[in-house]
């Protein structure tokens, strides 16, 4: 607890150094400085105590509502370790990208405030997840939905981002209003605002209206989490928003709406079987349009961030699969749901993270993101993408890296569940093994596309082609997290029984069978570690078999067979559209690729032009009429705005009036 | 000791496999056809060969062959032998074989996409969208399977033949896991493997650009996974695992040559198909694993 609040304290004593110093390079320096101190402090925390170790601290406030009380739990510990580690990681990346280049920016030197909120957004993370009250947890919640708002809208003078921040912004709060009735009805009913008392008054049955409060919790957390349809913010807002800042959004942040959802069914008494099913259905679903989506985006950071929206779809399912599990009195499928979700969820923060901070190297060495820009970096940037290849094989959930082990323990979970009494559960099993296999397979597609387009073949442009390697120090944050990464692959079955002392610290567990299930898939993990060791040393031995091969017979190297043209061009390459043309002669409707071929009709054919678009159907049918027909109805209300203050005095008699009657 | 067996019979025998399908597809047209070991001697001809690496390409290019070889012959190890399981069996066991053939098929992708070809960024992609399809089939297919096993691994589910009253709806299993087959192992009529026109090929254009030891690593690793696909439709129809242990090995290796010549009779018969048509079948594949699946639980 002394680490955690020491790591607190360096966030905003950054925080701090970042106004004091606001317009300096030394503001560049300091404040990720303290960022990367705060982190590691915090991650010291969390790896000096054991996970399931239990502590708390209630310190004294003035405000006359709720209480300042934090505490540190296995669920804490698990969900801060991605926003340490990240955080560390894309203060440094951010800090370098930063130095020097912003003080030519048209308003001024924005790296003031920007660190500002930078380490801001950390600190509200963190006393998000540590916070065992109602209030504080509504207050943390808001700084930590406020900060990325001044993050995205750093570079503010170019149109989109601007109109990123803003939906960034609306979504946001349209989760806070969720919420913000979620606690106050809660704390209302239960008399208090503390998590205990509202745990207690949900046991003792005196909350009135828990399928309410669930479904409340269920929307905000959602459209934090990003699960179809409150997915539709994050495509735009992690294509405009620097790529550090994105780093930790997406591997540290949108996992605070997991982290709400679940101590939300943790305080909300013993779950029922529809809600599980409901977050089961909503998960794959999410998973399911967020993958076809991805494969559709011809944007790297558009793809990673649908790709966010099908991992945390998993998560989600994870969730669901527990409480299934929980609800039925399973308890073995319990714990392998809520451990997988833990799991994939710390697998997705780490790979995301790092993909992110690749994007943002290529971006500074290309100045695009778009594939149709890129190729042939692996020659050119060789360990960025040696790191892109790894991040995208894992999160692909291919072994021999721990992605694997995180959907295998939801696969895991599922095939538990086929024992589920009554033909429908199992149906819906079996739907959903399905459902995850066809999600690993397009993942599979999305990635080579997004690593085989971008970092092979040849350089679709001059600036592609001549793209310089970052310096030095630029490539630490990458490697550092390819580091943690590989150590993670190492040490996946252990991570596995970290993931599982959450599980188990859920309300209600019977252990005795829960932690059988547990031990049965940490011993599957080792045989998996096993199977991934023995991929990588066959692999090497075959390579190495290769290098005596080549040395005894020679290699040349010559032109790429092009079938007999020899005048092929970069630009005959195959293309972000045209890599996923067949998956679109079967899927195209769900992956909302619209095609429009402009050509001459003529007997002498002109240039011909063909636009293939994704625009995201959720967003264009669903959200854009709804936010249309409120603007409109706002609209219609301006009747009532007049200006004339005698009639805003008799509306004000005239709703005090209607209160007195309606109370008296 | 059996897995053992099984896994040195696989990796002797997998290249005879292809060598059967050639001899009876050109005993059909009336030709002698190609002698029965020439995935041998081809073998042995690529390993002495220099390599010719595409100027275009970077370090990714030797890992597409030697990692693909590597996870057909690792995901080998998962298949139960004819007379005993695997000594790694596990619950969910499948899982991981077929995502370690899905990380070779990723670096094949990949080690086409370095070339910087068209034709094989075009075989690439088919390979992607194909094989995502084929997955969710798979996982029902060994669902249907996993009903009544005794364990829900690949050692429980194959090698109990059709146990029990035969039952209609075990009958499909076979008949998907062989169209798996041809559609994994990209074989007619998914995929000719046999053409010579680069715009209608799938895995034959992806490797247009690997040569010498590279080109061996893919042969072989392609014969261990048409291996891998024929072991586990004879093992589930066959049950080898209840007769004593010299009959259940004839048995198996006598049903893998009949899988061999089934292959290539459909081979023979049939034409390619149209790309478009190709979903349709897994399509086709995939239902008819559902229906088996719901049968089998309604039962």
């Amino acid at each position: 607890m002394e680490l955690f609040g020491l790591s607190l304290a360096c966030y905003l004593l950054g925080a701090l150094c970042a106004l004091v110093f606001g317009g300096r390079e030394a503001a560049n320096r300091l404040a990720p400085a303290a960022a990367v101190a705060g982190s590691l402090a915090g991650l010291a925390g969390v790896l000096g105590a054991p996970v399931s170790a239990v502590s708390t601290l209630s310190l004294p406030w003035g405000l006359p509502l709720g209480a300042f009380s934090l505490g540190l739990d296995p669920t804490t510990r698990l969900f801060l370790l991605p926003v340490y580690i990240l955080g560390a990681a894309a203060a440094v990346s951010g800090s370098l990208h930063l130095a020097g280049h912003e003080a030519a920016h048209a308003g001024g030197d924005r790296r003031g405030p920007h660190w500002f909120c930078f380490n801001i957004l950390l600190f509200g993370l963190s006393l998000v997840m540590a916070a065992r009250d109602g209030v504080l947890f509504l207050i943390a919640w808001e700084i930590m939905s406020l900060a990325p708002f001044f993050l995205i809208s750093l570079h503010d003078d170019e149109a989109d981002v601007r109109e990123a921040a803003w939906l960034y912004l609306v979504a946001a709060h349209i989760g806070a209003v969720c919420l913000i009735a979620f606690f106050t009805l809660a704390m209302g009913q239960a008399g208090g605002s503390s998590f205990e008392a509202i745990a207690a008054a949900a046991s003792a049955g005196r909350l009135t209206a828990p399928t309410l409060l669930f479904l409340l919790a269920l929307v905000g957390f959602a459209a934090k989490v990003g699960l179809i349809p409150f997915h539709v913010w994050l495509p735009d807002v992690y294509a405009a928003a620097p790529s550090h800042v994105t780093a930790v959004m997406a591997g540290g942040m949108i996992n605070v709406g997991i982290y709400g959802l679940w101590r939300t069914l943790e305080l909300l008494g013993p779950p029922a079987l529809w809600q599980g099913w409901l977050l089961a259905a909503l998960g794959l679903a999410s998973a399911l349009y967020g993958i076809l989506r991805a494969l559709a985006q011809g944007n790297l950071k558009r793809l990673l961030a649908y790709s966010s929206v099908e991992n945390m779809g998993l998560v989600c399912l994870g969730l669901g699969l527990g409480l299934i599990g929980r609800a039925s009195g399973n308890d073995a499928m319990a714990v392998l749901g809520f451990s997988g979700a833990v799991f994939h969820m710390l697998c997705h923060a780490g790979f995301k993270g790092l993909l992110f901070l690749c994007v943002g190297e290529v971006l500074a060495a290309v100045g695009s993101m778009r594939i149709a820009h890129l190729g042939g970096l692996a020659k050119r940037l060789p360990v960025v993408g040696g790191a892109f290849f790894l991040a995208a094989a894992g999160i692909a959930g291919l072994p021999p890296l721990p992605g694997f082990l995180g959907e295998l323990v939801l696969a895991l979970a599922i095939l538990t569940g086929v024992d589920l009494p009554g033909l429908l559960p199992r149906v819906g099993m079996a739907a959903a093994l399905t459902a995850l296999a066809a999600v690993g397979g397009f993942a599979l597609a999305a990635f080579a596309k997004a690593g085989g387009l971008a970092f092979l073949g040849q350089p679709r442009t001059p600036a592609a082609a001549k793209a310089a390697s970052p310096a030095g120090p630029a490539l630490v944050p990458i490697l550092f997290l390819a580091g943690c990464l590989l150590l993670a692959a190492t040490l996946a079955p252990g991570l596995l029984g970290l993931a599982g002392q959450a599980a188990l610290a859920f309300p209600g567990m019977d252990p005795a069978p829960a932690r059988t299930a547990l031990a049965g898939a940490c011993a599957i993990a080792r045989t998996v570690s096993l199977y991934s060791a023995g991929i990588v040393v066959l692999s090497l031995v075959l390579l190495w078999l290769r290098r005596l091969l080549i040395a005894a017979h020679g290699r040349r190297r010559g032109p790429t067979w092009g079938c007999g043209y020899t005048a092929g061009t970069a630009r005959v390459q195959y293309g972000a559209a045209s890599f996923v043309e067949p998956t679109s002669q079967i899927l195209g409707q769900p992956m909302g690729l619209t095609r429009r071929l402009d050509m001459d009709p003529g007997l002498f054919p002109k240039r011909a032009q063909l636009f293939v678009t994704s625009p995201d159907v959720i967003r264009s049918r669903f959200f854009t009429p709804l936010f249309e027909a409120i603007a409109r109805g706002c609209d219609a209300l301006k009747v009532v705005q007049h200006g004339r203050v005698h009639l805003y005095i008799l509306y004000v008699l005239a709703t005090v009036v209607l209160l007195l009657a309606w109370k008296l | 000791m059996d897995a053992l067996a099984h896994l040195l019979a696989a990796l002797l025998l997998a290249p005879l496999l292809p060598g059967i399908i050639n001899r009876v597809k050109a005993r059909l047209s009336g030709r002698v056809g190609r002698p029965l070991f020439q995935t041998y001697f081809d073998l042995a001809r690529l390993v002495q060969k220099g390599v010719v690496e595409s100027e275009t390409s970077s370090w990714m290019l030797p890992l597409g062959p030697v990692v693909s070889l590597a996870t057909a012959a690792i995901a080998l190890t998962l298949l139960p032998g004819p007379a005993g399981p695997s000594p790694a069996a596990f619950t969910g066991d499948f899982i991981l074989a077929a995502y370690c053939l899905g990380l070779g098929r990723l670096a094949l992708i990949l080690a086409a996409l370095d070339s910087g070809s068209s034709f094989e960024g075009m075989g690439a992609s088919r390979e992607a969208a194909f094989s995502a399809l084929a997955e969710p089939v798979l996982f029902l297919c060994l669902l249907a399977l996993a009903a009544d096993a005794p364990d829900i691994s690949l050692s429980g589910m194959l090698g109990r033949g059709l146990t029990g009253s035969l039952a209609p709806e075990r009958l499909f299993v076979p008949v998907i896991l062989f169209i798996l087959l041809l559609t994994e192992n990209c074989r007619i009529p998914v995929d000719d493997p046999n053409t010579h026109l680069e715009l209608t090929m799938i895995h034959e254009v992806m490797v247009l650009d690997h040569s010498g030891p590279d080109m061996a690593a893919i042969v072989y690793g392609s014969s261990l996974k048409l291996w891998f696909f024929a072991a586990a439709t004879v093992l589930s129809v066959l049950p080898v695992r209840a007769m004593p242990p010299v009959a259940g090995w004839a048995v198996f290796l006598a049903g893998l040559a009949v899988v061999a010549i089934a292959v290539g009779l459909v081979e023979s018969s049939m034409a390619r198909l149209r790309l478009i048509r190709v979903p349709r079948l897994l399509g086709a594949a995939g239902t008819l694993a559902a229906l088996s699946l719901v049968l089998t639980v309604w039962r």
